[in-house]
């Protein structure tokens, strides 16, 4: 019943990585995309433990996380505040760092790499600033096109209230408080969200991103995530 | 801007161009290559490791470079400062392209700086830049010598691979960046008069009139 894998090659959104010796993989790249408080690491969590109990083999991977200069970045963020550009080419720095030392030898091995986020929260961080969105296009064109994107959609006013329960707090720059918005934190909130949700619209059918009703209960949403993931895998081995 | 490979003499030649600017009175800032604060700690740190991708290291040194370009080059160039470069994008577009980036992509990604007034490129013949570096420190670091490429076990060797590759593409962006050639091997003396004379029309009027009255002494006695 099961066919065995065909290799797929990797497609990327430009230029690509000309230096990379193996173009092709097994494995499959599905991103989760959503702000803080969206649900997205719990919704990552159940996926995982579907999909490993179905004998495949699972990686998670985040933004931020990169052993090289994840540290960097956050300690860059409180010193000096930096420029919009070179927050940008920062984090893409970063998500690079991770690309090429984790999501692809992870795709290579055969692995269903489940990244919680990837360069869409990266690019519409950066159009809520002012930075061009062709200029961050073009910049992320060593980045590999994932098999699937998916966005958790959750309105602000709810959000704001989920990240205040379990944090307490509101992140800094997920509040927008650097582009002084509104001097009132939870206008700011609402406003910088806003702004970003209204960039992934705008990035909704250029990078085919589907849109999942994040307010709805964690097990409804689940069930809509899993079954796309399903039917997806299900169809790479069955043609 | 000045641009060239190590070793090419540069640094020296943009010193004096300081000095130069300075003791008219002018408004100077100087900035070098990966020198930003912010970023320096990260990137050095990935270095030693020997663990970054080509294009890692690209985006950090555009990192590098970002910073500096807004914090200080684009301000100061609004305020009408003299901004001097040791190094400018032209480096990324050698140095990344050598390692395996694709062209197209680092223009992209730098697109956002400005185009100099002046490029000064410093032509050198990769053995007289090898013999100038070698002769004031005695090792190569790693990645300057390319070792990261795997051009060659010696790191002499791959130094000379790595730097007559930058070269090349240092020669393929001469026409289409309208570099202003320096050849390298002059006496500095005279590369330095050489790069006065392009940066004269850049001066502001009256200072202009002074610096060309004194540059031909027969002109001041009509």
């Amino acid at each position: 019943m099961t066919q065995m894998l065909a290799s797929r090659p990797l497609k990327f959104y430009g230029e690509g990585i000309s230096y990379l010796k193996k173009t092709e993989s097994k494995g499959s790249l599905i991103v989760v995309e959503g702000p803080d408080g969206s649900g997205r690491s719990t919704q990552i969590d159940m996926v995982t433990g579907k999909l490993e109990a179905d004998g495949h083999a699972v990686i998670t991977t985040g933004l931020k996380r990169s052993e090289l200069i994840g540290a960097g970045i956050l300690e860059a963020k409180h010193k000096l505040p930096l420029g919009k550009k070179t927050l940008a080419l920062f984090y893409a720095a970063d998500f690079a760092d991770q690309l090429e030392h984790k999501i692809i030898p992870a795709l290579h091995a055969g692995y269903v790499v489940l990244a919680d986020r990837y360069i869409y929260t990266l690019m519409a961080r950066s159009s809520v600033r002012g930075i061009g969105r062709a200029w961050s296009h073009d910049l992320f064109g060593f980045a590999i096109k994932p098999d699937l994107v998916f966005y958790l959609d959750v309105p602000p006013e709810e959000l704001f209230h989920r990240v205040f329960q379990k944090y307490g707090s509101l992140d800094y720059y997920e509040s927008g408080a650097d582009m002084g918005l509104s001097d009132d934190l939870y206008e700011s909130f609402v406003q910088y969200q806003r702004g970003i949700a209204k960039e992934f619209r705008a990035m909704e059918t250029k990078y085919g991103i589907v849109r999942i009703d994040g307010g709805k209960a964690v097990p409804m949403v689940y069930a809509d995530l899993q079954k796309r993931i399903d039917d997806y895998l299900r169809n790479l081995r069955n043609p | 801007m000045v641009e060239g490979i190590d070793g090419s003499g540069k640094s020296t030649q943009v010193h004096l161009l300081d000095k130069w600017l300075r003791s008219m009175d002018l408004k100077v800032f100087f900035t070098e290559w990966n020198s930003s604060d912010v970023v320096k700690e990260i990137t050095s740190k990935g270095k030693k490791k020997a663990l970054l991708t080509p294009t890692t290291f690209s985006l950090l040194h555009a990192t590098d470079f970002a910073d500096r370009y807004e914090r200080n080059i684009a301000p100061l160039l609004e305020a009408g400062y003299f901004v001097l470069a040791d190094r400018y994008i032209y480096t990324a577009f050698a140095r990344d392209v050598v390692r395996g980036c694709s062209a197209q992509w680092v223009r992209k990604v730098y697109s956002f700086a400005a185009v100099p007034d002046i490029t000064f490129y410093f032509r050198v013949p990769p053995d007289v830049a090898m013999e100038r570096i070698l002769e004031g420190r005695p090792k190569l670091k790693y990645y300057e010598a390319g070792m990261d490429l795997n051009l060659s076990n010696d790191e002499y060797e791959s130094y000379r691979i790595f730097q007559s590759r930058i070269v090349e593409q240092y020669e393929s962006m001469m026409q289409k960046d309208r570099f202003a050639v320096v050849d390298g091997t002059l006496d500095i003396e005279e590369q330095q008069e050489l790069m006065r004379r392009h940066v004269m029309p850049l001066l502001p009027p009256e200072i202009m009139a002074k610096q060309q009255r004194a540059a031909r002494p027969e002109a001041a006695y009509r």
